[in-house]
């Protein structure tokens, strides 16, 4: 296991094409019942960096996971575009196919995952299959299962779903990603329905994963201790909008917005922070806010310090612009930088 | 008296012809007003222990020790009696309750059905006490005339603590009751039930492999291993200061944001936890435990207090721990 020190946190120098980066990217649903559109996503810049852990934090609803599918292929943005290695993602069958080889899914729920009457074998060896890889499939599967932890392989091969504890479906559904040698894995809430002890277990996979084979990760979450614990950098997600976006340590040092404030005040870890619970869910899509879409919520609206300092009116009636996708910790809010630290 | 007693209390499954015991002789109170936090891992026994408390264990179980709620031992009551004990005296908040509801029926009538079944009153109070329960819950009383699909995630779990709470019970057992959740939600649930505890006095059992949680949550933790008390203490202690190594390594799990230490470093525990029906011999812990000793695999330690945590290590206290 690595140490803060001696990792070697990759900096994606401006200009170097990203792994996978989304640009202004919106993605809108037909609203239910002849209501509205819901824009699910609303004007993102994201980067993913070759090599590098960005985790997407928001609750659900935020859009995080549309935002996921959507760099994945699965979702067609109305607006903006996908970029891979710097590219424009090509829509053609053909394209997307050889794309869903180079970047992986993995999903939270491994049971739901995995055909319950499907081999470990065949349930990893089904992408090859997908792909055409017919060549030493049984080594590869090997290779897959032995990265994933799961040593030694042989022994899971014949072995179902069911026979395997909760850490080890996962790790199954990891080696089923890892089969085809992708560059880029996209991960949502990929330990939040295992157990404490397992959790550690397969972030640290992740981790090395990264170290060993210099994998990008995208990892979706609402779990911010995941970050602090893997995450290079960190996005956080409010309304189909990044509201903050930065490096890990400062912006979970000292974050700005405050939707994220709320979001780390309410991690039971942070027991000896002052609760800033926020009263109902996310809004919805349909009907975003004027101005700041956090500001029916934000307790600094709400308890008139936005009032004296003036911003609220800005708060209230003027949109604010996207986050650059890189670089420093920024944060899409009006408090002015001196009044972060308070509230 | 505590209001929940278990007294040596083991369940033991019949399967296939072989014993498995899945939970081995545990002893635990809860009092009024306070709030007990159960952890461990998937088939440590934590459910199976909490589910004799209102006899919902399978037939197949063998439940021996006393069960005593209020000093009256569950296992000699008759069906009658535990019936009558059901909701008015301790109910459950289930694990992924947002589907236990209905989905064709009204919240409000899923509400009153408990309250009708168990006090004689007229439709109309059990409306307005549907009404009360709601509030109670932080959703507003006219949510009573809501499906369950119109609600959140959140909204239907707190729609099931106001169902534990509907006939004024002594007792709530919550089993995973936020987990699923969003940490906003869950923080939203989290103040609900512990303010219940609080205004209304009643006992809590709050089920959870999340130490965090409970640490946060709860006035007392108990971690259980393989159908075992190991540690038990007041619950900020064992989070922060955990002497068991697997209540360590549960503790671990969760880091702490900001703290270096956990940075680039998640923590976990090597293994899978031991199939019942073929515990380890000694410490049944001795095979994952990182700091293991010869005598661990050959001894099997039992609870013994040390400062204010009662732990089962036989290095605990000694000179190597």
């Amino acid at each position: 296991m690595t140490t803060p020190t001696d990792v070697d946190v990759p900096s994606v120098p401006e200009g170097q094409a990203a792994a996978l980066e989304a640009r202004d990217i919106a993605v809108t649903f037909r609203g239910r019942g002849g209501g509205g559109q819901a824009r699910a996503v609303d004007g993102v810049d994201l980067r993913l960096g070759r090599g590098e852990i960005v985790a997407l934090v928001g609750e659900s609803g935020c859009g995080k996971t549309t935002l996921a599918r959507t760099l994945l292929g699965l979702e067609r943005p109305a607006e903006g575009t996908v970029l891979v290695d710097g590219e424009p993602l090509n829509y053609s069958s053909r394209a997307l196919k050889a794309y869903r080889r180079r970047v992986q899914l993995v999903l939270q729920d491994p049971t739901g995952a995995l055909n319950p009457r499907h081999t470990v074998y065949e349930a990893v060896a089904e992408g090859l299959r997908i792909h055409g890889l017919t060549d030493n499939e049984n080594d590869r599967v090997a290779q897959a299962l032995s990265l994933a932890g799961l040593r030694p392989p042989e022994r899971f091969f014949l072995r179902y779903p069911h026979e395997l504890s909760g850490g080890q479906r996962q790790r199954v559904v990891i080696a089923g990603a890892l089969v085809l040698n992708p560059d880029v894995i996209v991960a949502d809430e990929p330990v939040s329905s295992l157990d404490a002890s397992v959790r550690g277990e397969i972030l640290a996979l992740l981790l090395r994963l990264r170290d060993e084979l210099g994998l990008s990760l995208l990892v979706v979450t609402h779990d911010l201790g995941l970050a602090w614990n893997i995450a290079d950098r960190v996005a956080v997600m409010y309304l189909g909008r990044i509201v903050e976006q930065g490096p890990t340590e400062e912006l979970l040092a000292n974050p700005k917005h405050p939707y994220t404030r709320a979001l780390l005040s309410v991690v039971p870890e942070m027991g000896r922070m002052e609760q800033v619970v926020l009263a109902g869910e996310p809004p919805d899509p349909t009907r975003i806010p004027a101005g700041c879409r956090f500001h029916p919520r934000c307790p600094v609206v709400a308890s008139g310090e936005a009032a004296a300092l003036g911003i609220e009116e800005k708060c209230k009636g003027q949109s604010l612009p996207l986050l650059s996708p890189a670089g420093a910790h920024s944060a899409a809010c009006y408090l002015p930088a001196s009044a972060e630290s308070v509230s | 008296m505590a209001l929940l007693e278990f007294d040596d209390v083991s369940v033991t499954y019949r399967s296939r012809g072989a014993d498995i015991p899945a939970v081995r002789g545990v002893t635990l109170n809860v009092n009024a007003g306070e709030s007990l936090g159960l952890a461990g891992e998937s088939g440590c026994g934590k459910t199976t222990l909490t589910s004799t408390v209102l006899r919902m264990q399978p037939k197949s179980a063998k439940v021996t020790g006393e069960i005593r709620l209020n000093g009256d031992n569950i296992l000699d009551m008759t069906w009658g009696q535990v019936r009558a004990l059901r909701w008015a005296e301790a109910s459950v908040v289930f694990q992924g309750a947002m589907h236990a509801l209905n989905p064709v029926q009204k919240i409000g009538d899923q509400l009153a059905e408990p309250i009708l079944l168990h006090s004689k009153v007229s439709k109309k109070d059990a409306d307005r006490r549907v009404g009360e329960l709601l509030e109670m819950v932080g959703l507003p009383a006219r949510r009573a005339d809501a499906y369950p699909h119109q609600l959140s995630g959140g909204q239907k779990q707190r729609v099931m603590i106001a169902m534990a709470l509907a006939c004024d019970p002594q007792l709530i057992i919550a089993d995973e009751p936020t987990t699923a959740l969003d940490v906003m939600v869950q923080a939203q649930v989290l103040n609900v039930l512990q303010g219940l505890v609080k205004e209304l006095n009643v006992g809590m059992v709050f089920i959870s492999h999340d130490l965090s949680v409970l640490s946060s949550t709860c006035d007392r933790i108990a971690v259980m291993y393989a159908g075992k008390i190991v540690e038990q203490g007041p619950a900020a202690d064992v989070f922060d200061h955990p002497q068991h190594p697997y209540a360590g390594a549960l503790a671990g799990a969760f880091p702490r944001i900001g703290d270096t230490r956990y940075r680039y470093s998640p923590s976990g525990l090597p293994g899978d936890p031991p199939f019942p029906g073929d515990l380890p011999s000694g410490c049944t812990f001795h095979p994952r435990c990182p700091v293991a000793v010869e005598r661990c695999a050959t001894t099997e330690p039992s609870l013994i207090q040390h400062g204010s945590h009662q732990t089962a290590c036989l290095l605990v206290g000694s000179e190597i721990a």
